[in-house]
């Protein structure tokens, strides 16, 4: 009686696992087809924006969300080339001082006209020292601005004037050649002051969201997704094909390939390394151009690596084309210099890494003389205590290991390597509390400036205890001080040189995006500088 | 009973007040701050930054401040997302990670109480073998890749639920997270279930109860399930904290715009009002639970007397 009892249990038990999952099974259908002609797309943007708010927004994912909903005087198109945006167009000064912009007839999102005014409230907003933007250093370009934002002067002594509400004057501190292109930087797009004044609220809500842009916003869900759609108001709206983009904010890549080859997804970047070669092999990998640099740097003030010798035999005594091929494998270029390609030089249409050429040939035999010559032949009395310092992170261990190795079997020097979670990563370079350091730097504006201004004594992003008087004369001195590029170009190419001599970073690759995009889907714009342009999309 | 229940809370509050002040040294006290970048901010705009924040003030201060808000309910403004404060990121992400950690308790709750039982009942025989397999796996694989494994084979190969995505709650975006939540519970419920129910059914009233005659289903039912419930029933406040608050992985692979995420991020970020919003909400969930699970025992068991002191 009772086995049975107990069997006739266990039956039940089967059978309802079984309907449960029936149920469950059932549960899963296809998205409908979406009707023709009405065009729609979806990119990854990557983690939860912080905010929308051009003014105050820093990262990856909101530079692409704001490309969409945004534009400024300018917008950057195909081949990086500086494109009328609300600007129709611009005049500057014989000595590059002053900049006066033309606006269209523009609107923002909800019909209100898009004046010089919102301009200069959008740039005095973005400076203000209560509104604490973190790249509000992107304005300082501007006469008086820096000092406004220090809190050492006045808002109405910061170099904006609004002449008639279609023209914008702007006076900078020094010339700068590429204050044009850089109001197309989102810390310079335009808001609108009506709306902001009455709501500070306003950029947390899709309903209360007014922006300039192609698109304007239409759904916000937190850690899930921002929904665009075809702004009517825009002036350049006929141009737009696409009536809606969904940027999925998924952070694991991982799972973002997954939705992407499983058609939840149209398109993402940051492709996992793993599958990088597998995405090749079945040619949906695409590689964008990008403008950065992968590096390590030196401690210069501490033993081995203040003798300039031992930086260079370490420089010389990697194989880049083979970190790319075997580690990195996205199709990177091998860095023989500092600044990546991508930048202009003194002729248009020249770019400054071709200008400038290699500065490091890979060699062997004259790293192991170097270093011997440093006190270190075939790796003898090298200090056995140091290390390679990388934030915690797959990939960036898979090159530290690698590169190990390499100074291992080339000149038969032990290092260790070392991890640590970002911010303690961050601050330990920072305190110089590193003998080698993993970096990457990534370009703000198409000009090698954003790259070469880095390493001047004292800089908040030298991080390696280097100083070099010539140098802070080339960058500081001369190219910083002229806006004729005769003269600045070839003070950042010397700059460059004296860098590539003294060698404080060791360059390692530069950088590409690996992506991937649905074949149906085309016209989309990769800037190098990071973002997405779906202005010109359209889906097939 | 009242009397108890005072002193529970009492002792509650002091534990959570511990666990604040203890949180808020340590975390002041890892190197970087929210505001470390790689491209480093300029030294002027950092100060705009940190008063801003009130990061200026005095330790002390702050800690004072934030005392008073907690009171209050009031888990401040999140450094990580503009405009919004670390009662909002808790309002948004609670429901979402609540529901998935309800799925997944009715799944581990049901199926283990279920597999557990029926290995003892079937003890050394192949049932028993299957449902220690399961509960083997269940503890022994993380849950990244349970998550991961799920995401590629059932949603991806099978094509049978969507890899990714909450999708407004919709069941079928459901059923992975909440397997992946629910697999390490599952597994600890089948073999604590087992145990125990082994333990019981060996006990001489069971003996009794089967001399008697009485069907087997009345036995379990009435006689062993309640015994057996108990250690069960004390293995239940910590998971119940431990699903409501979600699971970072679970919640990061399939990309759920829960709560549970904030947990690691807010570390990462340094977003000291998250970091310490996630403590608060998790001791206190994790204290009332134990209370929750206190009073349960004296329903299952009337012998328990809640006086202070657990009477045998």
């Amino acid at each position: 009686m009772f086995k049975i009892k107990k069997k006739r249990v266990l039956t039940v038990a089967v059978a309802m696992l079984l309907v449960v999952s029936v149920i469950l099974t059932g549960c899963s259908s296809n998205q409908p087809a979406a009707p023709a002609k009405v065009m729609k797309t979806s990119f990854n943007a990557g983690a939860e924006p912080k905010t929308l708010d051009p003014a105050v927004s820093t990262g990856v994912p909101e530079t692409h969300i704001e490309t969409a909903l945004f534009e400024g005087l300018t917008r950057i198109g195909e081949g990086e080339k500086v494109m009328p945006g609300i600007a129709e167009s611009w005049t500057q000064s014989a000595d590059g001082m002053v900049i006066t912009f033309k606006l269209r007839d523009a609107k923002w999102s909800n019909g209100d006209a898009i004046t010089a005014d919102d301009f200069k409230y959008s740039w005095l907003r973005a400076l203000a020292p209560e509104t604490a933007s973190e790249y509000s250093y992107q304005l300082y370009y501007i006469k008086g601005a820096e000092d406004y934002n220090a809190k050492k002067g006045t808002a109405d002594a910061v170099g904006i004037k609004v002449v008639d509400p279609k023209t914008l004057e702007v006076t900078l501190a020094a010339p700068t050649p590429y204050f044009i292109a850089l109001t197309a930087f989102h810390t310079l797009y335009p808001v609108n002051k009506k709306v902001v004044e009455a709501n500070k609220d306003w950029s947390l809500k899709a309903e209360t969201f007014v922006s300039s842009g192609p698109f304007k916003m239409q759904e916000w869900k937190h850690n899930d997704q921002v929904v665009v759609v075809k702004n009517e108001n825009y002036w350049d709206a006929k141009s737009v094909k696409l009536s809606e983009v969904t940027f999925k904010l998924i952070e694991d890549n991982k799972a973002a390939l997954t939705a992407f080859e499983s058609g939840q997804l149209d398109a993402l970047e940051h492709i996992p390394i793993e599958d990088i070669e597998r995405l090749k092999a079945a040619k949906i990998l695409k590689i964008a151009p990008y403008i950065g640099t992968s590096y390590y740097r030196f401690n210069v003030t501490k033993k081995p690596f203040n003798d300039v010798k031992v930086r260079k035999a370490l420089t010389l005594a990697i194989n880049r084309q083979m970190l790319i091929d075997k580690v990195v494998k996205g199709g990177q270029l091998p860095a023989y210099a500092f600044t990546p390609p991508g930048m202009v030089d003194v002729e248009a249409g020249k770019d400054f890494r071709k200008v400038g050429g290699d500065y490091i040939k890979e060699d062997v035999a004259a790293a192991k003389a170097l270093l011997a010559e440093a006190g270190y032949p075939d790796g003898k009395n090298w200090p056995a205590d140091v290390t390679i310092l990388y934030n915690t992170k797959s990939d960036n261990k898979l090159l530290a290991e690698a590169i190990q190795n390499m100074w291992k079997t080339n000149l038969g020097i032990d290092i260790q390597l070392h991890n640590e979670e970002w911010a303690v990563y961050l601050e330990n370079q920072k305190k110089l509390n590193y003998n080698i350091s993993r970096a990457a730097w990534i370009g703000d504006y198409a000009d090698a400036m954003t790259f070469m201004d880095m390493f001047v004594t004292g800089g908040g992003n030298n991080q390696t205890g280097w100083s070099n008087a010539e140098y802070d004369k080339q960058i500081k001195d001369v190219a910083n001080k002229s806006g004729d590029q005769k003269v600045r170009i070839p003070a950042m190419h010397a700059a460059e040189k004296v860098l590539m001599d003294e060698m404080p970073i060791m360059p390692i690759y530069f950088y590409t995006l690996p992506w991937v995009i649905k074949d149906n889907v085309k016209g989309v714009f990769y800037s190098s500088l990071g973002p997405i342009d779906y202005k010109f999309a359209t889906v097939e | 009973m009242a009397k108890y229940l005072l002193q529970r809370i009492a002792s509650a509050l002091l534990v959570i007040f511990l666990v604040i002040s203890l949180t808020f040294v340590l975390m002041h006290s890892i190197p970087g701050g929210p505001f470390s970048r790689e491209k480093q901010v300029p030294p002027a705009v950092l100060k705009n930054l940190e008063e801003r924040y009130h990061m200026n003030d005095p330790l002390s201060k702050q800690y004072i401040d934030y005392m008073k808000n907690v009171a209050q309910f009031n888990l401040g403004p999140t450094f990580r997302y503009e405009g919004r404060t670390v009662n909002d990121l808790i309002k948004d992400g609670l429901p979402k990670t609540a529901t998935i950690g309800f799925l997944a308790t009715i799944f581990a709750l049901g199926g283990g109480l279920l597999l557990g039982s029926i290995a003892a009942l079937k003890h050394n025989k192949t049932p028993d073998g299957v449902a220690t397999f399961i509960a083997t796996i269940g503890v022994s694989v993380p849950s990244f890749v349970m998550a991961t494994f799920l995401q590629y084979y059932l949603g991806y190969k099978l094509g049978l639920f969507p890899p990714v995505g909450w999708n407004n709650g919709a069941l079928k975006n459901l059923v992975l997270p909440s397997i992946a939540l629910g697999a390490y519970p599952i597994a600890q419920i089948t073999r604590l279930m087992r145990t125990s129910m082994l333990d019981v059914l060996s006990q001489d009233y069971i003996r009794t109860a089967r001399s008697k005659g009485l069907p087997g289903y009345v036995i379990i039912g009435r006689h062993a399930m309640r015994n057996a419930l108990l250690p069960v029933i004390t293995y239940l406040g910590p998971f119940f904290a431990y699903i409501l608050t979600g699971n970072f992985v679970v919640e990061y692979v399939f990309n759920i715009p829960g709560i549970g995420q904030f947990f690691v991020t807010s570390i990462t970020n340094r977003d000291y009002s998250t970091i310490m919003g996630m403590t608060v909400l998790f001791c206190s969930l994790l204290v009332v639970f134990n209370l929750l699970v206190d009073i349960a025992y004296t329903f299952i068991d009337p012998r328990i007397k809640l006086t202070g002191q657990k009477g045998a």
